[in-house]
């Protein structure tokens, strides 16, 4: 796919979306918070391309979260808070990525896992200051100096996620394209090659990683100031697990997955529990079966496989 | 020291008892994980699940025992029984239905698959045995207490969980090195946990080793849910806070070791039931702490071997 | 019955869902298209009210997790009282319509719901919920969507002493007097006790009704030693190393306010350990434990039910409405009803007593939003055992009932004697007060001041 049909499809899908929040506004909501899902996603996918699952990334989505809950207090300005919260998550990658990138596969993902439930652990542990599991709300706070109503709020937060979107898809992209990016798959197919030639895999792996936790912190922080209350279950082991659901979902193979994932997953999700309250986690495994067994390529892949049918035909 | 011992020596005691016996239920959860790992390197999330439903088939069963009249002393086997069915009716339409069309392909895909599963199985087993905590607690009663001296004073411990679940995690342990290193079939997984490659070459089936893996990986992980039914309570939920410790267990033993998997469960064990004596917050993270040492000194796990660099 | 669930009307989800399996084009607009006619049902919600076709009420309750065994029981008695309701006439003769929403997957998610049942599917009232995290979300919520909002099960005290809330009301009590009775009691019934320990769920309201607990023990009887903090992980199913712990330093009470399998799993183990011959118990949620633990609780420990919620109530207010209540649920779902399903019957009958009142105000016109939200502040209203007032902050007022295990023939599990029955207002903390505040002014005499124990009688 050319790059003018990809920034051309990527502008299309945003208008897509803000005419979609439009015409439903009940889905503003669930599609502001299935962008912030899809900005960490897209770190999942860069650890992807080295072969690596991280069961631990809502680590990093919970931390930029609980620095917005807390930052809102003293500095209430979101375009302060955002970089701030995930610049922070950025920094946590740095220090835990230092740590993990030495280990592969299974170790790799169990010591993610571990640490964001010792995170979880603390959350809980220090209840005096995070009020535990009833978690933090958000106080009120101003967007770009102004305070908003509660409806323009909404919409300045979707379309900063969706700029985010835009912004991190687009360097992700680029950043997969330059030779970082190709070592990353280096490490996948045979690392003692890529270290042969003179490329540290750790290296390699550390800054996909932080690049990744940078853009989990982002999307923690949109959450966050989208649905205003912040509690310690983004850290369970079981959001991780969503975050890699998304990704697999939605298809690793293009930037456009990991968000076409998160809007599929967070409809699928609203739709199943509207149909069958008590069983909507059935449902959600039933389709990423599917899609597994049907479609590896994920979303994305089906609907490429499918384009390139009708152009054959 | 001396002084701090003195005083707290017969706690410690108390607390080792503890941590033995809460460390032969952490192996009785993980060891069968470690099984699967070892030989499909899938890290299989729909363990928890099959922990799950290995406990309510057991506490299940024993209430069907209880209400026919049948004889107390059934219930102990029927833990057992419960757990050899989950096993043999689940694993293999798992491995064949779903995990055998994801073989070869990417890791994560097979991680997910499993993940799916686990989705499916906690809303199956909720429209089974519905949400009401389930127990059937005959196996505990009928084996009645044992007094421990303390100072002056005793202690009652169950008999169930002094002797009962050491017992049998010790039998499982035995027995599944002695099947591993003795019997044919056993050494066929060990040589396909080893090399696959190496084993096929040789002629091993190794899809007839996947599936008599997954069968046991998932009859053993019935078997901890089973054996945990008759004191713990059965509720929603039970599989995906089950599925985290055994993951911690695994990664900190090293891949598919068994005698791995003992080790680890009895540092775990033992550490949790020190910090619940003297520092009862920290009881939860204990299992991470302990992981992420084990891992800090030896990346491959405690009785992992480094993997040779493949170029 | 999930028939019944289904809302019938919106015949073209079913569409819009199978479709998200694809990403055509001709499906994405399909589906749009699908989505966009939702959306066409929207109303403002300040329009003039003409008599809606049916009330519509959201309810969100777990469906799944650990807390479903609240959640479920509520949802029956829910449907079982619409029903009842509706047969009657329904309200003004208007019928109603519940749609449940699963709290399960956290309140993100929640808050979602909540958008999607106020601007999607136009519900008039929210009843939500049993996770005080959703409560603490939904409140501030509720007043920007302006949708009349019970919080129907939750406990945190905070929603209402951190908040001021137009749209959002409390029919039931809050953790302080759920605490502070159990103390009074135990104070009472045992006031030489010298040392306590706790063992309570890792989580906010293990660690909250702990803060409050020991906060009015401090107040009232200085001195108490705590022999134990003991906060297992929440799911917890093996309490046998806190059990031994707690058989070695013998402390005369011990304290939970664990719920569900949590609790059953402790109350069993510690049975079967004898440790309730060494330590007195107090548990204050174990009301909705007891047909499962049946006679593994021994008699003579303290119990609670998060209210005056007992199917046994020593002198309820109109004992042929909770007889059959009782009676109808058990017919219906055989178990007896627990305090969730009171809660649920309070959530209910407030909304009806609401809506009679702004009808009444209203010379039988139909209230808008803010006429419903307005007429549940200062309502008095019946529940099954006695009755609620919710004061000027949104808070209820309850009376809370603890007693004392005792076993008898007539059931297979221990019922309440010795039951106290806390007058709402002599617990609970004045409007503007913060609970931790307001425990620390208390004094020893209200320990006297309560009322007499009645027994059971069989």
């Amino acid at each position: 796919m050319s790059r003018t049909t990809e920034i051309l499809l990527a502008l299309a899908a945003a208008a897509l979306v803000l005419l979609l929040a439009w015409a439903v506004p009940w889905l503003r909501f669930v599609l502001t918070i299935a962008l912030a899902k899809g900005l960490a996603v897209l770190g999942i996918l860069l650890l992807l391309r080295a072969g690596q699952v991280s069961f631990g990334h809502a680590l990093f989505l919970a931390f930029a979260a609980y620095a917005v809950a807390f930052g809102a207090s003293t500095i209430p300005e979101a375009l302060i808070l955002l970089p701030l919260a995930a610049i922070g998550a950025a920094l946590l990658g740095l220090v835990i990525g230092l740590f993990v990138v030495r280990y592969r596969e299974i170790f790799f993902g169990m010591l993610n896992l571990a640490l964001s439930m010792v995170f979880y652990s603390l959350l809980e542990k220090f209840y005096a200051i995070t009020h535990g599991t009833d978690g933090i709300r958000l106080p009120p706070i101003t967007f770009a100096g102004q305070t908003l109503g509660s409806e323009a709020q909404g919409w300045a937060m979707l379309v900063l996620a969706l700029v985010l979107a835009l912004g991190f898809g687009a360097l992700v992209r680029t950043y997969l394209a330059s030779p970082m990016g190709q070592a990353l798959a280096g490490i996948k197919t045979r690392e003692a090659r890529l270290e042969f030639m003179g490329a540290s895999g750790r290296s390699v792996l550390l800054a996909a990683y932080v690049l990744s936790a940078l853009m989990a912190g982002a999307g923690g922080a949109v959450l966050a100031m989208t649905s205003r209350h912040v509690t310690p279950a983004l850290a369970y082991w079981t959001a991780s697990g969503e975050l890699v659901f998304i990704a697999i979902l939605g298809g690793a193979g293009s930037v456009f997955g990991p968000f076409l994932g998160a809007v599929a997953y967070e409809l699928t999700r609203v739709y199943a529990a509207a149909l069958v309250a008590d069983a909507w986690q059935m449902i959600l495994g039933m389709v990423l079966l599917l899609v597994i067994l049907f479609a590896p390529g994920g979303l994305w892949g089906m609907g490429r496989a499918l384009l390139a049918r009708r152009r054959a035909a | 020291m001396a002084d701090w011992l003195s005083q707290n020596g017969l706690l410690l005691g108390l607390a080792a008892l503890d941590g033995l016996s809460s460390a032969a239920a952490i192996f009785m959860v993980a060891v069968g994980l470690n099984l699967v790992f070892g030989v499909l390197r899938i890290l299989n999330i729909a363990h928890g699940s099959l922990y799950a439903i290995g406990g309510y088939a057991a506490a299940s069963l024993g209430l069907f025992l209880t209400a026919r009249g049948l004889p107390a002393w059934m219930s102990l086997p029927a833990l057992v029984v419960a757990a050899a069915l989950v096993g043999v009716l689940l694993g293999p339409l798992i491995e064949r239905l779903l995990l055998r069309r994801v073989e070869g392909q990417e890791p994560v895909l097979q991680l997910l698959v499993t993940f799916a599963l686990f989705m499916v199985l906690e809303d199956l087993q909720k429209l089974v045995w519905g949400v009401q905590p389930v127990v059937s607690d005959t196996p505990v009663r009928l084996l009645g207490n044992v007094e421990v001296p303390f100072g002056a004073d005793t202690i009652p411990f169950t008999a169930y969980q002094l002797f009962v679940l050491p017992g049998i995690a010790l039998l499982t342990l035995v027995g599944l090195a002695w099947f591993l290193r003795r019997t044919l079939a056993g050494r066929m997984i060990v040589a396909v946990t080893e090399d696959r490659e190496a084993a096929r070459a040789m002629g091993i089936d190794a899809a007839k080793v996947t599936l008599l893996c997954f069968t046991a990986g998932a009859a053993l992980a019935a078997l901890g849910g089973a054996l945990a039914s008759p004191t713990a309570s059965l509720v929603p939920g039970v599989g995906a806070q089950t599925i985290v410790l055994s993951f911690a267990v695994v990664a900190t033993a090293g891949l598919g070791r068994v005698e791995g998997a003992a080790v680890t469960a009895l540092l775990i064990g033992l550490g949790r039931a020190f910090a619940v004596y003297f520092e009862p917050e920290l009881e939860v993270v204990v299992p991470y702490i302990i992981m992420v040492l084990v891992l800090l000194v030896r990346p491959q796990g405690l009785f992992g071997t480094p993997e040779t660099r493949r170029i | 019955m999930v028939a019944e669930i289904v809302p019938p009307r919106a015949s073209s989800q079913p569409d819009n869902a199978s479709q998200l399996h694809s990403v055509t084009r001709r499906a994405a607009l399909l589906g749009a298209a699908g989505i966009g006619s939702l959306a066409l049902a929207g109303r403002a919600a300040q329009a003039q009210p003409a008599k809606p076709a049916e009330i519509k009420v959201g309810i969100a309750t777990y469906l799944s997790g650990p807390a479903s065994v609240f959640g479920v029981p509520g949802r029956q008695a829910a449907e079982m009282l619409f029903d009842e309701l509706n047969e009657a006439g329904g309200i003004g003769g208007v019928k109603l319509r519940p749609i449940f929403v699963d709290e399960g997957p956290g309140v993100d998610h929640f808050v979602g719901e909540y958008r999607r049942l106020v601007q999607s599917e136009n519900v008039n009232l929210i009843f939500a919920g049993i996770s005080s995290a959703d409560c603490l979300a939904c409140a501030p919520l509720s007043d920007e969507m302006k949708r009349p909002t019970l919080l129907w099960d939750c406990g945190t005290q905070r929603v209402f002493e951190d908040g001021k809330y137009e749209y959002a009301f409390r029919p039931q009590a809050n953790a302080t007097p759920e605490v502070l009775s159990a103390l009074l009691y135990l104070l009472r019934a045992k006031p030489d006790f010298r040392s306590i320990a706790v063992v309570n769920q890792d989580y906010a309201w293990g660690r909250d009704s702990w803060d409050i607990f020991r906060t009015g023990l401090q107040t009232l009887k200085p001195g108490v030693r705590v022999a134990a903090e003991l906060f297992p992980r929440f799911g917890a199913t093996d309490f046998s190393t806190e059990i031994t712990r707690l058989l070695a330093l013998r402390p005369d009470v011990v304290l939970s306010t664990t719920w569900g399998g949590d609790l059953d799993a402790f109350i069993r183990q510690s049975n079967d350990r004898r440790l309730f011959e060494r330590s007195t118990f107090v548990l204050p949620l174990a009301e909705s434990s007891l047909e499962r633990v049946g006679k593994s609780l021994p008699a003579g420990h303290i119990i609670g039910a998060r209210g005056d919620h007992w199917f046994l109530h020593p002198n309820p207010a109109d004992p042929a409405l909770l007889a059959r209540f009782t009676e109808n649920y058990r017919k219906r779902f055989n178990a007896y009803p627990i305090y969730s399903t009171h809660h649920m019957a309070q959530a209910v009958f407030a909304m009806k007593a609401a809506y009679e009142k702004a009808l009444a105000a209203k010379g039988g016109g139909w209230p808008t939003d803010a006429e419903l939200a307005a007429a549940f502040r200062g309502l008095e209203f019946p529940s099954l055992t006695g009755r609620i007032r919710i004061r000027e902050d949104g808070q209820g007022l309850e009376d809370q009932l603890i007693g004392t295990t005792v076993n008898t023939d007539k059931y297979p599990f221990p019922v309440m004697t010795d039951m106290v029955v806390f007058p709402a207002d002599t617990v609970t903390a004045p409007v503007g007060q913060k609970s931790l505040d307001w425990l620390k002014t208390l004094k020893p005499e209200m320990v006297q001041a309560m009322p007499q124990p009645v027994a059971f009688k069989p």
